[in-house]
């Protein structure tokens, strides 16, 4: 059994609530990341790549009005500054574009980095919580909105605040009457927007939820797909689609409506405000009053656009921050989520015995190891001396999975552990190496309890050969050498002959460098466990983890596996889970776990003759997997 | 984009409503400014109250024209994207649903559910896209260059020569920065496998203390994605800058050309020609660079339309034969001289099988995993064809058969069987869509599945998805239970007993030779005690019929099985003794 939770064991983990506007200025202070200069500059090329713009377009109402005036040198002079305001705009742009990309880059390239970095640190609980769905959701779609927020929303928003300001000033400087209309025709905006916005996140709620159903169901019938086929089911999972995409065609197109008439909305509202605008403008200057021009209203026009533009231009990018901000939550819960405790102050170091019998350190030693308290030098031999005294385990408050574990293996002994479904037998050996803390009772290991020693050493002292093999992308070299990368090739290759290995790899059209990718896909299950095996032996540790894989193989490569292990196991202190009860025969002793009690123990033949749940196990009689 | 065009079916309307309602709102966009201009240039210049009026209110109507058809264009559009998003799942869900288990294995479970998901939803997003702006802005050019033209021709000038220049500086941009995108997506997928390796090996990664080689593999992974990021993020960028000097340069001109117009001429009469021009001017060229701007977004959505296509032209490998039979004889299964490789270059993974069974007969399949004993019993109910020879059913070819009787006559328990989300009463229908209460639990009691089901609350019990909440004992007893429904001629059980205990086992056997004795059931089983009871047994081993006979012909012929039933045997055997 693989300790994930399944969906019904899966606790329901309250996901972190943050406040969004703290939320928000973690998000930008990941942005800016203590280069507040430099952003200090971006945001003043910014407002200078917006404002001028606006200016320099409106100043075409006194070159005008110089043109009519008949002052060629001022036309040149408005002419100039023209330019340069354009120039200036450019130039700032451009510059605040390439240090944005790059600060944009660095910062998201600097928050995957750290997630990668703390996940590594998480606890195996994190994982048993979470699907691998869920967590590479949060590299990919939530760091994408981040994104979204960085490159698109921050900088939009900072323009079309600079740009309305700049607009609304010079609205003002040309004609505050004419401002005050235009400022009339704002609320119509604001008003417009929010009606818009309300309307449009309802159906865009609807649409998420009818989406999620609609891929729920994908999800679940694609992977039945061979059940349908063999049922004929085809025309009942074709109608059954249909009624779920019918209804995500209705929801969608109004979900997508609302939010694709915010453009034209203001864009035409616009026009009615300029059509006032000219209106009361022309009677203004015609009858000569507050001393009004027609050139104003040649500016105007535009500075309408650059007006109300900006408000759309917001409204719009509130959906992506809002979207940013439920990534962001959930990429700061994983950074925020409590890394593994490491309280360890035994350490391994390699030893050798002096004249007396006694242990020196010496790190050119090649055989014999140590355990070294930090504290006070005292070094304890590596043998592989397991004992659990008294331990009670859960991984979730209030549902105790083991009790009152007692057992010892004394070094070089093999233990198998023996018991149904849920019983806690692959619990017990990830207790061992501390993927999990206990509760009560204590774990030794040489004597020492393993809370007091480094995880990292206590971890390379046993090795684990994992139930679901896992193997990573690279070549069949790097695989066996994965716990320790400077092994020779011959080592390599010795550790693949110890399991049984060799004879298939050097089959493989590259041998030890063939590639493997996806989990190795293109290797059968036997072979991944073979592979795994070898990558056990080059560790060459003294206690080792046995999780037999439950999935089957075929006769010829089960026995392999098996006589590698078998192999393996020499003169190593051995924790055994035995599915097939094959492997349990030649231990030194066995327990019956049921229900986390350990309730029979013995050899094999002492427990079956006790004829109790091993006996039964053994004949048949009860459910194993 | 034949799947496209075919997808507006029912929405051609629509597809078609909204760019003629985005040019009206295009072409109002283009008049507005010339309205400006009139009432500056007429209605100020003489004064005329009622002009002004005129061309103010007549503007308003515009404005309110344009916006209608602008929330038009929008509504029709969004409507027409949604229909077509709906049809391409709807087409691509109906093509999946005759795939046979080949075609299936070819594109596998992960990408189909990609494929019906997002690629439909990018697609969904660039044709509404399309049929919105890429309509607007070509109109949006050409009718404001032509106003331009007639208005001065000699400002309009300016703009013929301007886009051209810019548009092809925009180009020279925006077409390596998407193969640069292209180069992300690779490191962007390398740097995601890192992360979810990681995830999914993460006790092989703690037990062996390489967190810091992960880390270090990621971070680089994680640079190179920035690395090339920057350079794509920063041509990119560049259009922007060309466009907006393009614009400048342009209005600066205009401007000037303007005022020294205004200049020479006694009369103010161009103020609003000239700000009408720099109107123009932005929208000319802006309107070129939304063009390239989509076209970067509809080159992204190519890949998804790529992945979707490839669906589309996949032929089911199994089609319904020109004349089926739709009816079954009896239950008489043949294999004559059957040869079968998963595909055409690989090696046969069944080499010449023959046997018979006789309708009720029991027939029993062992051997080791990789025998091939899956793939013998998914040619009956044809879920793969033959590669050479013939597989019979009722005295008739398999493939003469209509697909569902087949299917129908066949029941398997497939090895890896799922339940769906529902009620256990909901999943038994799949066996029979009309069957009663009495006749589901008569099927759950044969697979012995009746008591707990009971237990559980009857046949409302909710089912989650995947069967999660029962037992894998359970779970295959429901799916007996499921198969039974289905009253087949043939009953083929997969290794469908192994979490079962062996007693149960023993009863599931019992029942079926009580209460289905005419069916014929093929059972495959890695337990001996579960087919020593056959009529027949075949042994399999690598794709080989070694041996076949009766429990007792085994033992004495087959050393192999001989072997296997004392391993099995002997501790039950010596306990025997013991008593």
């Amino acid at each position: 059994m693989p300790p994930r939770f399944n969906n019904s064991h899966r606790p329901n983990i309250p996901s972190k609530v943050y406040h969004p506007f703290k939320l928000f200025i973690r998000m930008i202070k990941n942005l800016v990341n203590n280069q507040i200069p430099l952003v200090c500059l971006i945001v003043l090329l910014m407002i200078i790549a917006a404002g001028g713009p606006v200016i320099g377009t409106s100043l075409l109402t006194p070159i005008l009005q110089a043109a009519i005036d008949k002052d060629l040198n001022q036309i040149y002079l408005l002419l100039t500054i023209q330019a340069c305001i354009f120039i200036l705009a450019i130039i700032s742009s451009f510059i605040a574009q390439i240090t944005m990309v790059r600060l944009n880059q660095n910062a998201l390239h600097r928050i995957r980095a750290r997630m990668f970095k703390h996940m590594e640190d998480l606890p195996i609980s994190y994982f048993d919580q979470r699907t691998t769905g869920e967590i590479m959701s949060i590299y990919t779609n939530d760091t994408d909105t981040l994104r979204q927020v960085y490159s698109q929303s921050c900088p939009q928003i900072i323009n079309s605040i600079v740009q309305f300001i700049a607009s609304c000033t010079m609205m003002f400087i040309y004609s505050w009457v004419l401002a005050l209309i235009s400022c009339g025709f704002l609320i119509l905006v604001f008003l417009t927007i929010i009606f818009i916005s309300k309307k449009s996140s309802r159906h865009f709620m609807r649409q998420q939820i009818d989406l999620s159903k609609l891929n729920g169901f994908i999800q679940e019938m694609t992977n039945g797909q061979r059940v349908i086929k063999v049922f004929n089911h085809e025309k009942e999972a074709i109608n059954d689609f249909k009624q779920i995409n019918e209804r995500l065609e209705f929801s969608n197109a109004k979900g997508n409506f609302y939010g694709s008439i915010m453009f034209p909305a203001v864009n035409n509202i616009g026009y009615l405000c300029f059509a006032s605008n000219a209106m009361v403008g022309s009677l203004l200057i015609v009858s000569g009053a507050f001393n009004l021009q027609a050139t104003i209203l040649a500016s105007f026009m535009n500075l309408n656009k650059t007006f109300m533009m900006p408000i759309s231009n917001v409204a719009s990018q509130i959906n992506f921050i809002f979207q940013g901000l439920a990534g962001a939550s959930r990429i700061f819960s994983i950074l925020d989520a409590d890394s593994e405790v490491d309280n360890g102050y035994y350490t391994l170091v390699k030893v050798r015995k002096d004249e007396n019998n006694s242990l020196v350190e010496d790190s050119s030693s090649t055989n014999l190891w140590a355990w070294k308290n930090t504290k006070n030098g005292e070094l304890i031999e590596l043998k592989g001396d397991i004992r659990f005294n008294d331990v009670d385990f859960s991984y979730v408050e209030n549902k105790q999975v083991l009790f009152d574990i007692n057992l010892y293996a004394k070094p070089g002994q093999k233990i198998a552990f023996v018991g149904a479904t849920g019983a806690g037998k692959t619990t017990i050996t990830n207790l061992l190496n501390r993927f999990y803390d206990i509760q009560k009772g204590t774990i030794l290991f040489d004597g020492i309890d393993i809370k007091n020693i480094k995880k990292k050493d206590l971890r390379n002292s046993i090795a684990v050969i994992l139930q679901d093999t896992n193997l990573f992308t690279g070549s069949i070299e790097d695989n066996i050498k994965y716990g320790c990368p400077n092994a020779s090739l011959e080592q390599v290759i010795n550790a693949a002959k110890l399991s049984n290995a060799d004879s298939f790899i050097r089959n493989l059209p590259n041998g030890y460098k063939t590639i493997i990718t996806g989990n190795g896909s293109s290797l059968s299950q036997g072979q991944k466990q073979l592979i795994s095996i070898a990558r056990a032996a080059i560790m060459n540790p003294p206690v080792l983890v046995l999780d037999e894989a439950t999935s089957s193989i075929d006769t010829y490569t089960e026995s392999l596996v098996q006589s590698g292990m078998d192999k393996l196991m020499i003169n190593r202190t051995t924790f055994a889970i035995a599915h097939r009860l094959s492997t349990v025969q030649n231990c030194n002793a066995i327990m019956v776990l049921d229900h986390g009690h350990i309730i029979e123990r013995g050899t094999h033949d002492q427990l079956l003759l006790e004829k109790g749940i091993y006996y039964q196990l053994y004949t048949g009689g009860l459910e194993l997997e | 984009m034949k799947e496209i065009i075919k997808a507006t079916k029912g929405y051609k309307k629509y597809a078609l409503m909204s760019p003629i309602l985005m040019i009206i709102e295009a072409l109002i966009e283009v008049f507005i400014p010339t309205i400006t201009k009139d009432i500056i240039d007429i209605g100020i210049q003489n004064s005329d109250y009622t002009f002004i009026w005129q061309r103010s209110v007549l503007m308003i109507i515009l404005a309110i024209i344009s916006f209608i058809s602008g929330v038009g264009a929008g509504f029709f559009a969004t409507r027409a994207s949604a229909g077509v998003g709906k049809n391409i799942r709807k087409a691509l869900y109906d093509k999946i649903q005759t795939f046979s288990f080949e075609d299936l294995d070819k594109f596998s479970t992960a990408s189909l559910i990609t494929r019906l998901t997002t690629d439909v939803s990018n697609v969904q997003a660039s044709f509404q896209m399309t049929i919105r702006i890429c309509f607007r802005a070509p109109i949006l050019f050409i009718s404001t260059l032509i106003m331009a033209y007639i208005a001065y021709p000699s400002f309009a000038n300016i703009y013929a020569i301007a886009a051209p220049i810019m548009l092809s500086l925009v180009c020279l941009a925006t077409f390596p920065a998407i193969k640069l995108f292209r180069q992300m997506f690779t490191k962007y997928d390398k740097m995601n496998l890192i992360s979810e390796e990681n995830i999914n090996a993460i006790r092989t990664v703690k037990a062996y203390n390489t967190q810091q080689r992960e880390i270090d593999k990621f971070v680089q992974a994680s640079k190179e994605t920035r690395n090339i990021g920057f350079k794509a993020d920063i041509l990119a960028s560049f259009a922007n800058p060309i466009s907006s000097s393009s614009i400048y340069v342009c209005s600066i001109l205009i401007s000037y050309l303007g005022a020294m117009l205004i200049f020479n001429d006694s009369s103010s009469s161009h103020i609003g020609l000239v700000s009408m021009m720099i109107n123009y001017g932005t929208t000319i060229l802006m309107s070129l660079t939304m063009v390239t701007g989509i076209s970067i977004m509809l080159f992204m959505s190519k890949a998804s339309l790529d992945r979707i296509h490839e669906v589309f032209i996949q032929e089911p490998s199994i089609v319904n034969p020109s004349n089926p039979l739709t009816e079954v004889k009896n239950g008489d299964v043949e294999f004559d001289h059957v040869y079968f490789s998963y595909s055409k270059n690989d090696v046969m993974s069944l080499k010449d099988i023959t046997f018979k069974a006789k309708q009720g007969d029991i027939i029993g399949i062992f051997g080791p995993t990789g025998s091939s004993k899956t793939t013998l019993i998914s040619l009956i109910a044809r879920l793969y064809d033959v590669s050479q020879g013939q597989v019979k059913l009722g005295d008739e070819d398999v493939r003469k058969y209509d697909l569902v009787t087949l299917r129908d006559a066949v029941g398997v328990v497939l090895q890896k069987n799922t339940l769906f989300s529902g009620t256990i009463r909901s999943n038994m229908l799949w066996g029979n869509q009309k069957a009663s209460d009495d006749e589901i639990y008569k099927a759950l009691e044969l697979a012995q599945a009746k008591d707990f089901v009971i237990e559980k609350g009857g046949l409302d019990c909710k089912v989650e998805e995947e069967g999660t909440n029962f037992s894998g004992g359970q779970k295959q007893r429901l799916c007996i239970a499921r198969a039974l429904l289905k009253s087949p001629k043939v009953l083929i059980l997969d290794d469908s007993t192994s979490a079962v205990d062996t007693k149960t086992d023993a009863s599931i056997r019992q029942a079926f030779k009580t209460y289905i004795p005419t069916t014929t059931k093929i059972i495959i089983s890695q337990r001996i005690s579960s087919l020593m009871f056959a009529d027949n047994i075949l042994l399999l081993k690598d794709g080989e019929l070694v041996e076949q006979g009766s429990h007792n012909y085994l033992l004495k012929n087959s050393k192999y099985y001989q072997e296997i039933f004392n391993a099995q045997a002997k501790s039950s055997a010596k306990l025997q003794e013991e008593k």
